[in-house]
């Protein structure tokens, strides 16, 4: 029989979902082929009791976003639930039929999106998106709902919890956006919220805000939630349990603190030890390779300034990380480099060279120096080129290599970036993420550079891969001796590669020196705030962290 | 990538029209049993075992015309196409890489080759212009390669903010290669779909002059001529003009069918395998 959320019995079982022997299915239809059946999720089992937190990790494709929407009876893009039964409150929501799913969706679970910004309607005040679930499934008057949702964006720490109702999406930031959306699967009480990465797209200082809001946003509602991420330090500061799940089966459940700090699977036990990359810091040498002095660049023909009196160094051989949030100006110091934005002022000095501004005056030689691999390596490939011509195009357009002499050198390649000959003719949709990120590498090191740019290259990337990509650049860096500027928001990353670091706020440089002169204390406001908002894999990091700020993030 | 055994069934058929088509328009001589010209009968006489589709306004056998017809309505219509493809495309994108004033400059003239209608702009060029089928080629050309431009442009515009197009310009390659081997590959399957497209109206556009007075010249035989010559016969209930019509229909079918099929078979970003 259904039961009315209202009308709820308060003396129920403790288990709220029971999840029994899960499998999901989907047709794949490739061209050229019969269509056919993939399992995303095979015989998955979880138990979660009623104001329990319960922590899907794994990697992209590992169905745990699958598995979380199962518990809604829903399967997105033509995913089918073809086995096993979701209980929920008690009944197995599978059974009944769509309206029976309808009752359930929205009132007893709701559902937090990844992207914020592409969940909300554009063309609607936040106020009415965020009451919507509860007057639909009349959980009370329209002015009650309304109260409760102000009560929500207070408890949830949303600035001007009173109007920020009012507005439309785009006019706050992603982070309150995202906690905008919490507070929208609140507002109709439910009993379950699946949280599908709430945090993955946010900058690290924002990233801890809406954590630490969602964390006790989810202890006074006493609701209970299964959180989906990648990242298990995350994972660790909200959930009471953790599953680890990979390629649809389940590897390891536990308690958070059995699975971070005892792991017994091999699979958890690289996903715990990630970023654990040894590299020992080499001091300044007497000649920097790459000097940037007193850059100042601008968009809108100076309008905008980006990047103010910007000076760093980097050393031959060595890396220099730049680190900061988004919107901090560290691509576009990549751009003034590269001359694909010129500076406005000071000058770029080069292998004892200085560099024009534009990009087009630039001769051959200084191009081929300086190379660059980018964040998405998605689109930094063209994808109707094979892998010989992306890798094979530098030394033919460099070194004027042909035929043999060049298929040569690009299986060369290919099998320092520890890919096999076989992948020569494959184009870069049928390459992982991980691969298509390999093969940029290739290409950069194919025009034998001396400096390489690295902008976020591993932002992209679940973390074992990017684990990988950052030992293979460690290895060339040793074998090519070549210099990498690395551009990223993530200090775990910087810290496990960097030898010296420039933390840039609001495009200007607030601290810069050697990785050990820049992490050692006393630190200025902003980078402590960095500091501390890189989650680690201690159980209550995230109220000490919270607890021991200085300065409020910007909140983007 | 172009793998018959891929093949549709409707691109199968697309396929073969298009070849009946073309091998009528190759080896005109050799099929049509009445020399062009030649009045070979009564005025507009029945279909029979010696005229096979009948004869015209002026008694000229309609098979031997529809296929001398076929030759200078495809290579005229091929020729307009390929003239406005090169040039809609190449400075499309063009425009779209180098941007700028480049950009405006080109964009905002073709804008006013558009804003004319193109019947009246050809029209009236058309009527100044000493009338063969060079001059013809050149107007339909470049009036279609407007189209073709602002698609191009339109398209490119999009590829060019992509990181693999700033990876090739930070290599410091040339305009040459940005243009060919980074943004047309992109770019193929809008521009194939548009070129099946484009060439119909290139055999529309054509057949409307040669209606109207202003393509091929007479005695050369063109279907949309040859709907003029025989329009009035309609009336008299001689299906003398539906012949070319419904060639005209035809040809536009069969080659949007194939067109269809090298838009689907040139999505793939696999290379077509998987």
């Amino acid at each position: 029989m259904m039961v009315k959320v209202r009308t709820k019995p308060r003396r129920e079982p403790d288990i709220l979902l029971d999840i029994r022997n899960l499998k999901v299915e989907a047709t794949v239809y490739s061209p050229g082929e019969k269509p056919r059946d993939v399992t995303i999720v095979d015989g998955v089992s979880l138990l979660l009791k009623r104001g329990k937190v319960l922590g899907l990790i794994g990697e992209s494709g590992a169905g745990k976003s699958t598995i979380g929407l199962s518990s809604m009876g829903y399967g997105r893009g033509g995913v089918r639930i073809t086995g096993g039964e979701v209980f929920l409150n008690g009944r197995d929501i599978l059974k009944g039929g769509v309206r029976d799913l309808r009752r359930v969706r929205g009132s007893e679970v709701c559902y937090v999106a990844q992207s914020a910004a592409a969940a909300f309607n554009p063309a609607l005040r936040l106020m009415d998106q965020v009451v919507e679930a509860a007057l639909l499934h009349g959980v009370g008057a329209k002015a009650e709902a309304e109260k409760r949702a102000v009560a929500l964006f207070t408890k949830l720490r949303l600035p001007d919890p009173k109007s920020i109702g009012c507005r439309y999406p785009h006019q706050v930031s992603g982070g309150q956006l995202q906690r905008v959306m919490t507070a929208m699967a609140l507002c109709s009480e439910p009993d379950l919220i699946v949280f599908d990465e709430p945090t993955t797209a946010l900058d690290v200082t924002t990233q801890i805000d809406v954590l630490a809001a969602i964390k006790d946003a989810i202890r006074d509602t006493g609701v209970a939630a299964l959180y989906i991420t990648h990242d298990l330090a995350v994972v660790a500061q909200v959930s009471d349990e953790i599953m680890v799940l990979r390629d649809g089966k389940m590897v390891e459940h536990g308690e958070t603190q059995q699975i971070i700090k005892a792991p017994r699977m091999d699979y958890t036990k690289a996903l715990v030890s990630v970023r654990s990359i040894e590299h020992e810091e080499k001091g300044p040498t007497p000649k920097p390779l790459l000097s940037v002095e007193h850059v100042t660049a601008a968009y809108g023909g100076g309008a905008v300034k980006v990047l103010q009196d910007v000076s760093v160094n980097v050393q031959p051989g060595q890396t220099l990380a730049v680190v900061g949030e988004s919107g901090s100006g560290k691509s576009t110091l990549a751009r003034a480099i590269t001359g694909l934005l010129p500076p406005v002022a000071g000058s770029i000095t080069f292998a004892d060279r200085t560099l024009t501004p534009k990009l087009a005056d630039r001769s051959k030689d200084d191009l081929r120096q300086l190379q660059m691999i980018y964040q998405m390596a998605d689109v930094a490939l063209n994808p109707r080129q094979t892998v010989r011509t992306i890798i094979g195009r530098p030394l033919e357009f460099y070194f004027g290599m042909r035929g043999k002499e060049r298929d040569a050198r690009v299986t060369e390649l290919l099998d320092e970036i520890e890919m096999s000959k076989g992948f020569i003719d494959r184009y870069p949709a049928e390459l992982s993420g991980g691969q298509k990120q390999r093969v940029c590498i290739a290409r950069a090191l194919a025009a034998k550079p001396k400096l390489i740019i690295c902008d976020e290259v591993t932002s992209a990337l679940d973390p074992l891969v990017a684990d990988g990509i950052l030992k293979l650049l460690l290895r060339l860096q040793k074998i090519e001796d070549v210099a990498y500027l690395f551009i990223s928001h993530d200090l775990a990353t910087v810290k496990a590669i960097a030898d010296s670091i420039a933390v840039i706020y609001r495009g200007e440089v607030v601290r810069y020196g050697s990785k050990t002169q820049v992490l050692t204390p006393p630190f200025d406001a902003y980078t402590d705030l960095l500091l501390s908002s890189v989650p680690e894999m201690e159980v209550g990091w995230l109220e000490h962290a919270i607890h021991g700020r200085r300065m409020e993030s910007a909140g983007n | 990538m172009f793998d018959l055994k891929n093949l549709t069934v409707s691109a199968g058929i697309g396929l073969i029209l298009f070849a009946l088509f073309l091998l009528c328009a190759l080896f005109a001589p050799l099929i049509a049993p009445f020399p062009m010209s030649q009045i070979a009968g009564d005025v507009w006489g029945p279909l029979s075992s010696t005229h096979w589709l009948g004869t015209d306004n002026l008694g000229r056998d309609l098979l031997s015309r529809m296929v001398y017809g076929a030759r200078t309505t495809i290579f005229i219509a091929a020729m307009a196409t390929a003239l406005s493809f090169s040039l809609g495309a190449i400075l499309g994108l063009m425009a779209a890489v180098v941007g700028g004033l480049v950009d405006t400059l080109m964009s905002r003239f073709v804008d006013l080759l558009m804003a004319i209608p193109t019947l009246i702009f050809g029209l009236v060029v058309l009527a100044v212009l000493p009338s063969n089928n060079v001059t013809l080629i050149l107007v339909m050309g470049v009036l279609s390669s407007t189209r073709v431009y602002r698609l191009s442009r339109a398209v490119a515009v999009d590829i060019n903010a992509m990181d693999f197009v700033e990876a090739a310009k930070v290599r410091g390659e040339g305009l040459g290669w940005i243009i060919f081997r980074e943004i047309l590959p992109n770019a193929l399957s809008p521009l194939v779909a548009e070129l099946g497209l484009r060439f119909i109206f290139s055999v529309l556009f054509l057949s409307t002059l040669s209606f109207l007075g202003l393509g091929v010249q007479p005695p050369e035989a063109d279907w949309g001529g040859m709907v003029k010559e025989n329009k009035d016969g309609i009336v008299f209930g001689i299906p003398a003009a539906l012949i070319p019509a419904s060639a005209i229909a035809t040809l536009s079918i069969s080659v949007n069918l194939v067109a269809d099929w090298v838009l689907t078979s040139t999505a793939s970003l696999k290379g077509g395998r998987e």
